[in-house]
């Protein structure tokens, strides 16, 4: 990615240009065949290759109640923690919903913040989610918690990424108990270890299972059915449309 | 009945062993006493579950017990681990309603509620959900709540001992479940939500035996009522047992009837209304008891409520046909493109729909194909859309990489993080108690397990 | 030790059976091991409308002990496979199964990692009951199915030499999938499909 000094005229990058370099960075999205994909290309071939542009942040204001919650978490860390700019990677505003990329080190001191602090003040936690995203090189783990505010009625969400190299997510069971289970389950599903649970263990698959079964590299493991003289194959594999 | 041959040491560091035969409990207690060791070190480990008659549902408890009192609870989940959803995201974004369905097995229409809400979101279509198609599915919920609830209490009953009042839920839920069979074909796991509607309208005569049906309700509850509400039995058995209050709830994350037993309003059809839940008039009950008496009193008003809004829905559902009575979304690259009518052969699809589409219109006959097999694309991103299902609230967390498959679901069921706190309310109280703790919070391990 | 051991031959064993038969199915006590959605309908069979109680079968036994039939209600899944292996061999002879449901039967429409694709892997089944999930009368169908089957169960030697019959006739029978085919079967047994 090319830097650019904003305060060097000269220096200036098209954003077009700019952009379509940052494409060409990104991770491949997704092959196969089937689907236009935005693209068009219907030929089948299955040579194609799509690339994700990365999301950026989202332009203020945002609207709705997100900018008095962004602006009072600033405040807050302003005070109490590091600067919103390291404690907070990215904004996403998108379909009405707020999104706080969060970065690992930081969660902890963020979501105590917005627990604590009266103007914000998300008592409840939904609980912990994982996604696996294989395709997005060093972060493809991502862990998604839900927040909901009772007394000012709002919701945010705060993401966190981690690669799979590294796995490690400090434990938010200091600031929202209720996300025992809810860890042990993405532990269970996806590998994701969280620093400092008391019983980190599996809840849902058998004590002595082997293999994190949500995780995309994780087969759905169905066998083929027979019926009337022909064999389904499992949904996995099945010739698919993407 | 032998004591432990492993000698003083071992004894001492594991604790005496006894093993009983079988009718010799007088001597392990005389044993037991002689060799002091009732002290308050003696505990017993027993287990409950997963097959037992009164958990609910495959859930495995391990006691930590001193005489009758309960030091430590452990539950362990995970017996009915389905992998629901993991297999949608093999399956298209609408066939995902079928499977999620059969999570909440009580609650069937609200997880079908949920998912499709989320998928809504993403597709962008919020707006231009038909409006009766809201007001069925507000209809269908509500009286999916009155059964869930109708079940909870029955089973509540079954398990403090109160056979009649197990008999009594189950009449009570087969009149809504014959509701359920008019108008969506089956009794449970309807699969009748579907991302841009509902699947089909009512049928004839739905709306005079939905009347029928609110006529007859309030008189049935009021005789659980009657039955229940000031039984000195049923009050010494849940009174004062399952305490937890609202710090409690909210370190734990509770929602649901066990968080309004605190006295805390909060209802996501008030705060957070969907399906145009602010149209309708109704009050949210709650009680400040805390205890399993006043989420067992919650349930009842709930459902008294419930009535209200289906009262408030039929009204709605018919006045005067108005010129947009579709069920599903105008727009045909999403709207399930099916039309049911029962045939010979059972449900099926409509002669009339089968005629448009293979004699009328080649863009139908292309939609209904491209809509089955392929499935329809929703953008990339991701939403978490919310329901309050009568456990609490039931969250479904979506994302879509812009195929026509999810990427990833994933429920937050209310029943899951609701289970957590059986230890807050049990530990310390008798074991009996655990059973009324366990039924209070009304988990449904189709959801906790998923 | 019980009614096996102490059995005549011929025709008094055929009026034995008779009896021990009628008496058998007229007091089946179901371990129900209601476990997921079907587990709803299970409950509902014994309730006001479609009532169990009219096979003498509303007494559930929740010990395994004494009970005769394993109604499996609802999906399997590997965790609760060793459970259902235990609770079945704690019951006592004569027993019998049936997988309620398609998730018992076959796994339904859950085939992937988590669910044991039918419960005749771990339990030998007696009637399977389609359905997602059944209504009770389907499961009173079921029932009566199994009534008949278990009064017509032989005894002693007739039941020996039964099963031998049984078996015989399913290793000649061939899968209708040719992939399938070749799993230990004899090369010209059987007439074809």
């Amino acid at each position: 990615m090319t830097q650019e000094n904003p305060a060097d005229p000269a220096a200036q990058v098209d954003p077009a240009a700019r952009a379509g370099e940052e494409r060409l960075h990104e991770q491949i999205a997704s092959t196969g065949m089937f689907g236009s994909g935005g693209t068009g290309d219907t030929s089948g071939y299955g040579g194609l290759r799509v690339r994700r542009a990365l999301v950026p942040s989202a332009p203020r204001p945002y609207g709705s109640y997100f900018d008095e919650v962004v602006d009072a978490l600033t405040g807050a860390l302003a005070e109490a923690g590091p600067d919103f700019d390291t404690a907070v990677e990215r904004v996403i505003v998108d379909r009405d919903e707020l999104t706080l990329h969060v970065p690992r080190e930081h969660l902890i001191s963020v979501a105590r913040l917005l627990r604590d602090e009266p103007t914000l003040a998300f008592e409840l936690c939904g609980g912990v989610s994982g996604v696996h995203y294989p395709t997005d090189a060093a972060r493809e783990l991502h862990a998604v918690y839900h927040l909901v505010s009772i007394t000012h009625n709002r919701r945010i969400r705060l993401e966190v990424s981690v690669p799979d190299a590294d796995p490690h997510i400090p434990s938010i069971l200091g600031v929202y108990p209720s996300c025992d289970w809810h860890e042990r389950e993405t532990w269970d599903f996806f590998g994701l270890v969280f620093d400092g649970h008391p019983a980190l263990t599996r809840i849902e698959m058998p004590d002595d299972w082997k293999g994190h079964p949500q995780r995309k590299d994780y087969p759905l493991g169905g066998i083929p059915v027979e019926y009337r003289g022909a064999t389904v194959p499992p949904p996995d594999e099945r010739r698919s449309y993407r | 009945m032998t004591t432990d041959a492993a000698g003083p040491d071992a004894a001492e560091a594991e604790g005496r062993v006894y093993n009983v035969g079988g009718q010799d409990w007088d001597e392990v207690v005389a044993a037991a006493d002689q060799a002091g060791d009732r002290t308050s070190a003696e505990r017993l480990v027993v287990n409950m579950g997963p097959q037992h008659p009164s958990t609910h549902g495959v859930l495995r408890l391990i006691l930590t017990l001193e005489g009758e009192t309960v030091t430590e609870l452990r539950p362990v989940i995970g017996y009915l681990h389905t992998g629901i959803e993991k297999n949608m995201e093999f399956r298209t974004w609408t066939q995902g309603v079928t499977f999620c369905t059969r999570m909440d097995y009580l609650a069937p229409l609200f997880n079908e509620t949920a998912y499709c809400l989320a998928v809504e979101r993403l597709l962008g279509i919020e707006a231009k959900i038909p409006e009766r198609a809201s007001i069925l599915r507000v209809l269908m919920m509500e009286l999916n709540r009155i059964s869930s609830h109708m079940m909870a209490i029955g089973t509540f009953g079954l398990e403090l001992g109160a056979t009649t009042v197990l008999l009594y839920g189950l009449r009570e839920r087969e009149k809504v479940l014959d509701i359920f069979e008019l108008i969506t074909g089956l009794r449970m796991n309807h699969a009748y939500v579907r991302p841009g509607g509902v699947s089909q309208d009512l049928p004839h005569g739905a709306l005079d035996r939905l009347r029928e049906f609110l006529k007859v309700m309030p008189p049935l509850i009021g005789q659980l009522r009657k039955l229940l509400d000031a039984n000195p039995l049923y009050i010494a058995r849940t009174k004062n047992v399952a305490y937890l209050d609202l710090t409690g709830c909210m370190t734990l994350g509770v929602t649901g009837p066990v968080l309004r037993a605190t006295g805390l309003p909060w209802d996501l059809r008030k705060s957070q209304p969907y399906c145009g839940y602010e149209t309708y008039e109704f009050d949210v009950p709650t009680q400040d008891t805390c205890d399993v008496y006043g989420r067992y009193l919650v349930r009842m008003a709930e459902m008294d409520e419930s009535l209200k809004i289906i009262e408030q829905c039929v009204d709605r559902l018919s006045g005067p046909r108005p010129a947009d009575d579709r069920v599903m979304i105008a727009d045909a690259k999403i709207g399930w493109p099916a039309q049911l009518a029962l045939g010979p052969d059972g449900l099926g699809n409509s002669p009339d729909h089968i005629a448009h589409i293979m004699g009328q219109s080649m863009e139908a006959l292309i939609h209904h194909f491209k809509l089955v097999t392929e499935g329809f694309r929703v953008p990339p991103g991701q939403v978490y859309a919310t329901v309050e299902s009568p456990r609490g609230e039931l969250g479904c967390h979506a994302v879509s990489d812009g195929g026509t498959r999810p990427y990833r679901i994933h429920f937050r069921d209310p029943s899951f993080t609701n289970l957590q706190s059986l230890a807050a309310m049990a530990e310390g109280g008798m074991v009996a108690d655990i059973i009324a703790s366990i039924a209070s919070i009304d988990p449904v391990m189709g959801g906790v397990d998923r | 030790m019980g009614l096996e051991e102490k059995l005549p031959s011929g025709i008094l064993l055929t009026t034995v059976e008779k009896v021990a038969g009628y008496a058998r199915k007229s007091s089946v006590w179901p371990a129900t091991f209601g476990l997921a959605c079907c587990a709803m309908e299970l409950i509902s069979t014994g309730g006001p409308r479609h009532d169990l109680a009219r096979f003498g079968m509303e007494r559930a036994s929740n010990t395994p002990r004494q009970a005769d039939l394993m109604i499996v209600a609802g999906r399997v899944s590997q965790k609760m496979a060793p459970v259902l292996r235990q609770i079945y061999d704690q019951m006592a002879a004569p027993k019998w199964v049936i997988s309620m449901g398609v998730c018992a039967s076959s796994g339904g429409m859950f085939n992937n990692y988590a669910i044991v694709q039918g419960v005749d892997h771990i339990v030998p089944v007696d009637i399977y009951l389609p359905g997602c999930p059944p209504r009770p009368e389907m499961l009173l169908d079921a029932i009566v199915k199994l009534h008949d089957k278990i009064q017509n169960m032989k005894l002693g030697s007739n039941r020996e030499r039964e099963i031998e019959e049984l078996e015989h006739a399913r290793l000649q029978r061939l899968p209708l999938a040719a992939g399938l085919r070749g799993h230990g079967q004899a090369p010209n047994a059987g007439a074809g499909r």
